[in-house]
Parts: structure tokens; C-alpha cells; sequence
């Protein structure tokens, strides 16, 4: 793997020290953030009980829109979790350094991302007790679900998706639960010695966990590109203007891997400062995040330009006037929104002095959340809104307060669990930030003072 | 195990603990002290040693010549079985419930494609987990438990040479003064 060696005074404890000291002694202002997620959390789920008493009526559909906020956000969350996979697997598998003191927050925002996904099928389907419907169980009506459905691609694929990257995150964990339960004390001990199970770090378990962890980053890898390819062809598969295009597949990943990376520079700004792991988590690693989304923001401005191009291109007028009532048309505000905030936001980060500029990136991340938001809505809504032999029925979608409900309780679910992992578990991999270090040799005496050379 | 200890009375725990092997532990500092240690052991005949590190380090595998890890081969048949898992569920559930649809096949192929691929990452990965811990609690066959120190895991080296019985006291000082040769920081008994 790729050793830049960060300044000297980080050595292999000083790693393990700094990291497990981020662990417990959880502060009024954690316990602040904490109830503020469950605040949220909490509206989502009163909000969910009144749709479980009074149906989906209570949130804005209209003919024909039909699919709205949910599937929105279905699709928000589940593009966020894609990027953590990449930064985890793809880049180990490119032997990419800087991605040692990153990829631990970005797989913990996968899985719970892919959980808060998962949880917007089972509110939108309305009669949620019947969800079991879409599993192929033996039933006395011999009947079987219709694999030949997206939507039934979409339950293998993220059920797929939630089991292998939870498998592969607590895989990653173990070495590191292992370097804290040896610091650990009280309950705290107790808990990391039963999640470390009995790891030693002796050669026999490093040598099958290594090829282990190497085939499940290859595993992983595909999965990442065909899970949001398959989310993709929930719309692709339709026939409605909009949705119906062969784009679909690489710009939803790309989309996807976008908004994950600003997600991930959200998160971990506030790790970085209030975990105090500047020497661990540096400017170099924020810039590299910066230009994994300038590469996947550029992609995701010219898939907006081919769609228009091909729209016009194709002299189909069905096709036409869908893109046009997207730029002009009643949802204008959105498709301007989500053209500025991903076609022409990631262009900033060209400029060296923006990649560098923590405060900008984190701003900037912001937006690239928000933009992605709207991109999911405009192709949602807008183009189920503007489907132009509708036009006599006027549909006029506004979401309601059952929408925006779920939104933020799915939001408060996502920080909740990320809150209560990243006081638990270490947010930082312990064992391959350490990799990356050189390791503490004798044989050569090091020039510049520090521990990691020279008699002890 | 380092620091599980069962809320049990004192003779019940002593039931459940592996015994102890004897042999001798060494910490090292340097990674490269360590290597040369191994080099020695292995020239010296020991085969049967423990080496901790608190990183993989390819030097480490190197060093110990081992043979590559056995988990390929559960991802490999994992992956396989899913891939037929999936095509066998799609197309023998479609057949079963035939959805009839204007001339269009009832078993058909690209759309199942899908499904296939998503077993195949599902059995693959969740087979080499079992390849992995099924590897591990095998490697970790030894009729007894060996000592670990906690600073292993935080930035020390260690390796552990089990003394048969036949070769207490002798055989134990001579592995001794082989580890403090090469320079190990520590050696103890245990």
C-alpha cells in the first residue's frame, strides 16, 4: 500500500491512543446532538403512525404522480451509501493510501444509510403489513413473486447490499475493537472483548482475515455498481418520458457516488474537529474527497447534458416536452436547483485553494446533498408530473406534512445510529491508518526526532 | 482469551478455560528484529511458533513462508452456489407460477441475470466469512491457550515458541537466549 508518512510524532501508539481516546466520555454536547436525532426520529415515527391509521392519502399524491418524496428519499439514501462502499472496497482494491483514515466513517454512513434506505419501500408500499408479499415464500395460493420486476430486483439488490457491507464493516472492525479492548476498562472491556472475538493479531488470523477482507473488497466492488444500476431501473424499466432512457444505470451510480462523498466530507469536518484527529485525518485527505467528487460531479453534468441533447436529438415529442416542462415548466425552481448545485458546484472544486479550504468543502458538501435531492425529485415528480397526455387532468404535486414527517424522521434514524457508533466504535481504523505509517525498524536510524526509530 | 472473563464461581470458569501452553513469549519493538528472529526459529528448527503483530505486513508472511489461505476456496464455491441458487429460484418459481404475458418467454434469462449476479455477491461474501472464522478457530486447534500481552495489538511485535513437555528447562533457555540474541526487548516464560 502506498506509505506517505505523516508528520513523525504519529507513530503506531500515538495512532491507537488518539483513536481510542475518541471513545467514551460522551460530552453534554454529544448528548445534545444525540436527542436532537431522536427528536426528529420520533416526528417520523408519529408521523408514520398516522399513516399506518389514515393511508397514503395523507401524503400529496395526485394523478399521476404516485411516486413522490418517499422514493425520493429511497433513492437519496441508498445513492449516499454507495460512496462509502467505493472509498472502502474499490479504493483497496486500487491500493490507494489516503483512504485508510477515511473509509471507517464512510462504511458506517453505508450501512446506516442503506438501513434508513430500507426503511422508505416498507413506508411507501402504504399497507406495510403485507410487505412479506415480495418475499418467494412457499404460500397456499402457490403464487411467486414476478422476478422480472425491478422492484423485486431492488429487494435482492439492497438486501444484498445492507448484508455484505454490514458483514464487511464489523470484518474491518475487528482488528480495531481488538486494539481498543487492550485499552479499554469497565463495561467498555466487557463489550469490545466479545465483538473482538478473541482476536490476537497472530499471524494465523491476519493471514485468512487479509485474503478474506481482499475478496469481499472484490465482492463488494461489483455490488457497489450494479446495486444503484438496479435502483436506477425502478424508473429506466417504465416507459415514462424521463425514466425511460439507457443513461439511467452509469448516472445514477455516478449521482450516487457523488452524493455519498459529500456526505462523507459532511461527517467528517465535525469528526475531524471535535474528535481533535487533525494529524490523522488531513487537509490531503479532504482533498482527495474533493476530487473524487469533482470526477463524479463532471460525470453527472454531462449525463444532464446528454439527457437534453438525446431528448432533442430523438425527435420524440413525448421526450421533448418532458424536458422542456422540466426547465420551464411549474417545478422550474427544482430543475434549476439541481442543475446549479450539480452541474456547476463541483466545477469550484477545480480550484486547488477550494480543495484545500476545509469550511468551503463542507459548505460545498451541503449543497451537493441538497442538489442530489432535488435531481432525485426533479426525475421523479417532475417527470411523472409532466406527462403531456395528462395535461387535461392538471396535476399539481405538493408534498404535505406526512412527507416532509418521514423525511426528517429518516434523518434522525440515520444520525442516531451514526451518533451512537462513532462513540462506541472507532470512527477511525485503527489498524490501517497504521499501515499506511512506515513501521518502527531498527536497522535504520531515522533523521528527524521522534519514537518511531532508534534503541528504545 | 485475553480479557473475557466468564461471570461465573471460579472453579466453573476454570472448566471452561483452555489450559495453558507453555513456552516462551518475546516482545520486540522493531519490525525488522522481529523478521530476523523468525529467520533464526526457522533455522533452528521451531515451525510450530505464533507471530503477533498489530498490522499485517507482508515481510511477516514472507518471513514464515506460509501457503496461501484456504478462504478462496469457499468464496469461490459460495459464489458458484449463489449464481445457481439464483437461477435455479427464478426460473423454477416462474415455471411454477407461470405469469403469462402476450408471447413474451416465462422464464426468461436477462431479467433472472440480475437476480443471479446479487446471489452470487451474497453467497460469495457470506461463504468467506465462514471461510475466515472457520479458518481461524482452526488454526487456533492448539489443546491449549497462549499468552498475549495487550500491548500487541497497540504497537509491539511478538512471537511465542511452545516447548514440549519432553523439552522443558533445556529447551526453553536454549529458545531464550536465541530470542535475546536476535534482539527482543523482553522474554519471558509462560
Amino acid at each position: 500500500m502506498a506509505e506517505h508518512a505523516p508528520a513523525t510524532r504519529v507513530t503506531y501508539d500515538y495512532v491507537t491512543r488518539t483513536i481510542a481516546r475518541t471513545l467514551g466520555g460522551p460530552t453534554r454536547g454529544y448528548f445534545l446532538l444525540l436527542g436532537a436525532a431522536i427528536a426528529l426520529l420520533a416526528v417520523g415515527i408519529v408521523t408514520l403512525l398516522f399513516l399506518l391509521r389514515y393511508g397514503l392519502g395523507l401524503a400529496g399524491y395526485s394523478h399521476p404522480v404516485y411516486w413522490a418524496v418517499y422514493i425520493t428519499c429511497f433513492v437519496f439514501w441508498v445513492g449516499i451509501a454507495h460512496s462509502g462502499t467505493l472509498i472502502s472496497a474499490i479504493l483497496f482494491l486500487f491500493r490507494s493510501g489516503w483512504r485508510t483514515a477515511v473509509y471507517r466513517t464512510a462504511e458506517a454512513m453505508t450501512v446506516f444509510a442503506v438501513m434508513t434506505a430500507g426503511l422508505f419501500p416498507l413506508i411507501h408500499i402504504g399497507r406495510q403489513w403485507y410487505f412479506y408479499w415480495l418475499i418467494p415464500y412457499p404460500n397456499e395460493r402457490g403464487l411467486w413473486p414476478n422476478f422480472k420486476s425491478p422492484l423485486i430486483w431492488d429487494e435482492f439488490a439492497i438486501g444484498t447490499y445492507f448484508t455484505v457491507s454490514t458483514v464487511f464493516l464489523i470484518m474491518g472492525l475487528i482488528p480495531d475493537i481488538a486494539a481498543v479492548r487492550d485499552l479499554a476498562t469497565g463495561w467498555r472491556k466487557k463489550l469490545y472483548a466479545i465483538t473482538s472475538l478473541g482476536w490476537t493479531g497472530a499471524n494465523e488470523q491476519w493471514r485468512h482475515y487479509t485474503r478474506g477482507y481482499l475478496y469481499l473488497a472484490a465482492l463488494a466492488t461489483p455490488l457497489v455498481l450494479s446495486v444503484h444500476s438496479v435502483v436506477s431501473w425502478d424508473f429506466a424499466m417504465a416507459i415514462v418520458p424521463g425514466w425511460h432512457a439507457t443513461l439511467f444505470a452509469p448516472y445514477f451510480v455516478a449521482g450516487a457516488i457523488y452524493s455519498g462523498v459529500g456526505m462523507v466530507i459532511t461527517l467528517l469536518v465535525p469528526i475531524r474537529r471535535l474528535f481533535a484527529l487533525d494529524e490523522i485525518i488531513t487537509v490531503h485527505h479532504f482533498e482527495n474527497l474533493a476530487k473524487l467528487c469533482l470526477l463524479t460531479g463532471s460525470i453527472v453534468s454531462f449525463s444532464y447534458m446528454t439527457e437534453n441533447f438525446v431528448a432533442w436529438f430523438s425527435g420524440n415529442p413525448a421526450e421533448r416536452a418532458a424536458f422542456w416542462y422540466r426547465a420551464f415548466g411549474p417545478y422550474w425552481w427544482a430543475s434549476w436547483t439541481m442543475n446549479i448545485c450539480n452541474g456547476l458546484l463541483p466545477w469550484l472544486l477545480w480550484s486547488k485553494k477550494v480543495r484545500t479550504n476545509i469550511t468551503a468543502l463542507f459548505v460545498i458538501s451541503i449543497f451537493v446533498n441538497i442538489g442530489m435531492w432535488f435531481e432525485r425529485y426533479v426525475i421523479i415528480v417532475v417527470s411523472l408530473a409532466g406527462e403531456p397526455y395528462t395535461t387535461w387532468a392538471n396535476a399539481v404535486y405538493n408534498p404535505t406534512w406526512a412527507d416532509w414527517g418521514i423525511m426528517a424522521g429518516s434523518f434522525g434514524w440515520f444520525f442516531m445510529w451514526f451518533l451512537l457508533f462513532v462513540k462506541n466504535f472507532p470512527a477511525v481504523s485503527i489498524s490501517e491508518v497504521k499501515e499506511v505509517l512506515a513501521p518502527p525498524r531498527r536497522g535504520q536510524v531515522r533523521a528527524t526526532a521522534g519514537g518511531a526509530g532508534g534503541p528504545r | 482469551m485475553s480479557a473475557l472473563r466468564l461471570p461465573l464461581p471460579a472453579s466453573l470458569r476454570e472448566l471452561f478455560k483452555a489450559p495453558p501452553t507453555p513456552g516462551v513469549l518475546a516482545v520486540f519493538s522493531h519490525l525488522d528484529t522481529m523478521l530476523d528472529a523468525i529467520k533464526e526459529l526457522r533455522a533452528a528448527g521451531h515451525a510450530d511458533f505464533t507471530v503477533y503483530s498489530p498490522i499485517p505486513r507482508h515481510e511477516i508472511e514472507g518471513a514464515l513462508g506460509q501457503p496461501v489461505s484456504p478462504v478462496r476456496m469457499f468464496t469461490l464455491i459460495g459464489g458458484i452456489a449463489g449464481c445457481a441458487v439464483g437461477a435455479w429460484l427464478t426460473l423454477w418459481m416462474s415455471y411454477d407460477w407461470p405469469v403469462v404475458v402476450g408471447g413474451k418467454p416465462v422464464g426468461s434469462v436477462p431479467p433472472y441475470v440480475v437476480i443471479m449476479f446479487e446471489m452470487t455477491i451474497l453467497f460469495g461474501a457470506l461463504s468467506t466469512i465462514l471461510g475466515i472464522v472457520f479458518n481461524a478457530l482452526f488454526a487456533a486447534r492448539r489443546s491449549g491457550s497462549i499468552p498475549y500481552d495487550p500491548r500487541f495489538s497497540n504497537d509491539r511485535f511478538g512471537i511465542f515458541v511452545p516447548t514440549g513437555s519432553d523439552k522443558a528447562g533445556g529447551g526453553a533457555a536454549k529458545i531464550e537466549s536465541l530470542l535475546r540474541a536476535s534482539g527482543a526487548d523482553e522474554v519471558r516464560r509462560g
